[in-house]
């Protein structure tokens, strides 16, 4: 009985404010978008039963994913939020890989230190960290002051409200997630496999392309997918730094909700950057236990 | 093997400067005292003064403290009994859907899970205000609790909790008495990290919060949405202080607990 109450207070919640909500967008993206408000029809009436679960079916279409393959911009701010994913990534791995290998060689002492260092953004404001680059990256911000004052360009850059200012976001506010995994699979290596190669004649650069970059393929792998899949459908640093030509998913669905009040075409977005997102999330679950299994 | 060469001193230094520059020169320019953002004209906490004064911000951020203590708290539980179930209620019908719909929040996007908590909301006729932000950042939260509780319940040593048992303990008393204590830890790093993400979020909250109730993020929000303002950075400032003593305060603690811990297990080992 006891057993019951544990498993049934927190499935029933999930149920209810997750899995229900999911239900009610993928009824309301197959839905035409009507006057009234909650501005969505039909309804499905559990009352009636059979007959009202054929009219309810009768009623669905799929107009809303017929509509978005047919504008433009919902396949081209699919495409972009991909492409900016990627590239951002990588990004990210360029930069979090030096730093996560520079922690894992740090004297033992500092580590605790450099740990926390890496964690303290991540308890820091989001949208606090994203903002802090518009003052530097606008115009007339501390940027191109710098670059003006050094004599290295004499017109501003425009780098705010383009897809640079775009990664550089990205990087900032994911790189935590790319160091920590990283950092962790470095840590534990062995280093006497790298006494080990250059004993065999590896210089040191072949024997951490051949010794370390390999080890540490579980963390690159974990990173990449912490910082890919969050960044898909990223909304507050596009809207922020990328100015109205960046083009990313997030962002669309919260304009056509908010700004268009368009519900049924708002839900068939979700429901198809979920399709999308189902991919990268499968293999990443995947890594995981794949790790999970060698450690164990 | 640990060798600080000049490659990673560099790469250190780097990256360590580009993870904190930025809001080095927030907290900086925080303390100007022109309109101008980005010019310099002195020093001056004359943005401190007019944030304190700005009724709308104090009014957020009492908001966004009780449903982040209301969420968080109850996401701890909700969560702390998810990681029960996930490690220790072996089989029982619906499982996979349990871990499923555990894990999901984790990497849904924040735009998702926003517009479908709106419109459950709107379908059952619940007003839009704090309680729908307190529901819908407990079920988003509850997720990382359980992860967080789940993995220091897996390393725990049952035994434990089955001499209890033996010894006659209720299993509630087991739990309580023994299983508590061991995994408190985690528990609390789970309620602070629920609080976090609670304190900062900005979508989900601004689908699921109606006119009556705005939380800090959101106020912030649409005061940046047009370029940087004085008193944001005033506000950031704080924000970042509060940030840091707390992140710096519980790294201590758990540094003079964990030398603790070793301590009694040496003067045990030495007994024993």
């Amino acid at each position: 009985m006891r057993r019951f109450a544990l498993i049934a207070l927190p499935y029933a919640w999930l149920l209810a404010l997750f899995l229900v909500p999911f239900g009610i967008v993928l009824k309301i993206s197959l839905s035409d978008i009507a006057l009234a408000i909650p501005p969505y029809t039909p309804t499905l009436d559990p009352g009636a039963g059979w007959a009202g679960l054929k009219a309810f079916l009768s009623q669905l279409d799929f107009e809303n994913f017929v509509f978005l393959t047919s504008d433009d911009l919902y396949w081209k701010a699919y495409l972009s939020s991909l492409q900016i994913a990627v590239i951002a990534t990588f990004l990210t791995l360029l930069v979090g890989y030096p730093i996560a290998y520079g922690m894992a060689n740090a004297p033992d002492h500092w580590r605790p230190t450099l740990m926390m260092l890496v964690i303290l953004p991540f308890w820091t404001s989001f949208l606090i960290r994203v903002y802090s680059w518009m003052g530097i990256l606008s115009t007339e911000g501390y940027l191109n002051q710098l670059l003006i004052g050094m004599g290295l360009i004499s017109e501003p850059l425009t780098i705010l409200n383009t897809p640079v200012a775009v990664y550089i976001g990205i990087v900032y506010t994911y790189l935590p997630f790319m160091i920590l995994p990283i950092y962790s699979t470095l840590e534990r290596m062995d280093g006497s496999l790298l006494e080990a190669a250059e004993d065999l004649g590896c210089s040191r650069l072949t024997a951490f392309w051949l010794v370390t970059v390999p080890l540490s393929k579980n963390g690159i792998v974990a990173g990449c997918f912490l910082v890919f899949i969050p960044t898909i459908g990223e909304f507050v640093i596009p809207s922020l730094l990328g100015g109205s030509r960046t083009l990313m998913i997030g962002k669309v669905l919260w304009e056509e909700f908010f700004n268009n009040r368009d519900w049924p075409v708002a839900s068939a977005v979700a429901v198809v950057l979920l399709l999308i997102l189902i991919i990268p999330i499968i293999l990443f679950q995947r890594n995981e236990q794949k790790q999970r299994e060698t450690e164990g | 093997m640990r060798r600080l060469t000049w490659f990673n001193a560099t790469s250190l230094t780097l990256g360590f400067a580009f993870l904190y520059l930025p809001m080095l020169i927030l907290i900086i320019y925080s303390f100007n005292e022109s309109k101008l953002v980005t010019v310099w004209a002195g020093f001056s906490t004359r943005w401190y003064g007019e944030l304190l004064r700005d009724e709308a911000f104090i009014d957020a951020a009492l908001v966004t403290l009780r449903v982040a203590v209301a969420s968080s708290t109850i996401a701890t539980v909700l969560g702390t009994m998810a990681a029960l179930v996930l490690v220790r209620a072996g089989r029982f019908p619906g499982r996979t859907l349990f871990s499923g719909m555990i894990y999901a929040p984790l990497v849904m996007p924040e735009v998702i899970t926003g517009l479908s908590l709106l419109l459950l909301f709107i379908g059952i006729g619940l007003d839009r205000g704090i309680l729908t932000i307190i529901l819908a950042h407990t079920t988003f939260s509850m997720a990382f609790v359980a992860v967080v509780v789940s993995s220091r319940l897996m390393s725990f040593d049952r035994s434990l909790e089955e001499a209890a048992l033996d010894l006659g303990c209720s299993p509630f008393d087991a739990f309580r008495l023994v299983t508590l204590p061991i995994i408190a830890p985690a528990v609390i790093s789970g309620w602070l990290l629920a609080f976090t993400l609670s304190l900062d979020d900005l979508v989900i909250a601004s689908f699921t919060a109606g006119p009556s109730a705005t939380t800090l993020p959101i106020k912030i929000w649409s005061s940046i949405r047009l370029g940087v303002s004085p008193e944001i950075n005033a506000l950031s400032t704080i924000m970042i202080g509060i940030v840091a003593v707390g992140v710096i305060t519980a790294s201590l603690v758990t540094k003079r607990a964990s030398l603790r811990q070793q301590a009694e297990e040496r003067a045990a080992a030495q007994q024993a």
